[in-house]
């Protein structure tokens, strides 16, 4: 049966594994058929939308990664009280996100199934 | 599907030495104009986002405590604190700044099982 998937990343990336694993199950979910309501970018987690991350060249581009399931039709929503407080704008943002209000987030708590976080341990 | 979600705050941090208590309590402001069924729980270091008379004078960053009065003007009234974390702190119910019942962890372990979504911060 397909599910609906509601996302919330709380941790910044690289620092902590919380993108990379939240990166991890939205591809699994998506390839199992189920659906992303939407991925929402709450405290550190809002550095993943940024575009002007540049990892080397042998690691991976989880902001990348993030545009990537943009493109696929994921609603990916940065917080905007959490991005005004850690300097991310619409000028920096990477393609496929947006910034927007708790509001967003209370949504895809309503309209998921399931509610999954990563971070915030 | 009922119109109203049941969504747990779960308050876990401490409120000073890390963001996730503060910009949870924002989030739950936003949440309470969705008319959705909410409850918090304060358990482990959470329970201290509650407590009266912090002075966080010292360390130069606002104390957020008298905000957790307004939720009820949210009708955000289903507070819960557990007990055991309450009592390692050396706390009562009667250092708590809101009304919230005090309960064991088998009724948190219920609440937790009621819910459509779960927060934790």
């Amino acid at each position: 049966m397909s599910m609906k998937f509601g996302v919330m990343v709380q941790e910044g990336p690289y620092q902590h594994e919380s993108s990379d694993s939240a990166y991890q199950f939205v591809k699994a979910a998506m390839e199992k058929g189920h659906e992303i309501v939407g991925i929402f970018f709450y405290h550190d987690g809002v550095i993943n939308s940024t575009k002007l991350t540049d990892p080397q060249q042998d690691d991976r581009n989880i902001v990348k990664r993030w545009s990537e399931i943009g493109e696929k039709g994921v609603d990916l929503v940065v917080c905007i009280a959490a991005a005004k407080r850690r300097g991310i704008n619409d000028d920096v943002l990477a393609p496929g996100f947006r910034i927007s209000g708790l509001g967003q987030l209370t949504e895809m708590a309503i309209n998921a199934d399931r509610f999954v976080t990563f971070g915030a341990s | 599907m009922s119109d109203v979600s049941k969504i747990l705050i779960m308050m876990r941090k401490a409120p000073y030495g890390t963001i996730y208590a503060f910009e949870g309590l924002e989030s739950v402001l936003i949440m309470g104009a969705y008319e959705q069924d909410i409850t918090m729980i304060f358990a482990d270091d959470g329970v201290y986002s509650i407590k009266k008379g912090m002075d966080t004078s010292a360390v130069g960053i606002k104390d957020f405590s008298p905000t957790f009065r307004v939720l009820e003007m949210y009708d955000i009234e289903k507070l819960y604190v557990d007990r055991e974390s309450m009592e390692a702190r050396g706390l009562t119910a009667d250092d708590l700044i809101v009304e919230a019942e005090v309960v064991d962890t088998e009724t948190i372990t219920k609440l937790m099982e009621e819910q459509d979504a779960v927060l934790p911060f």
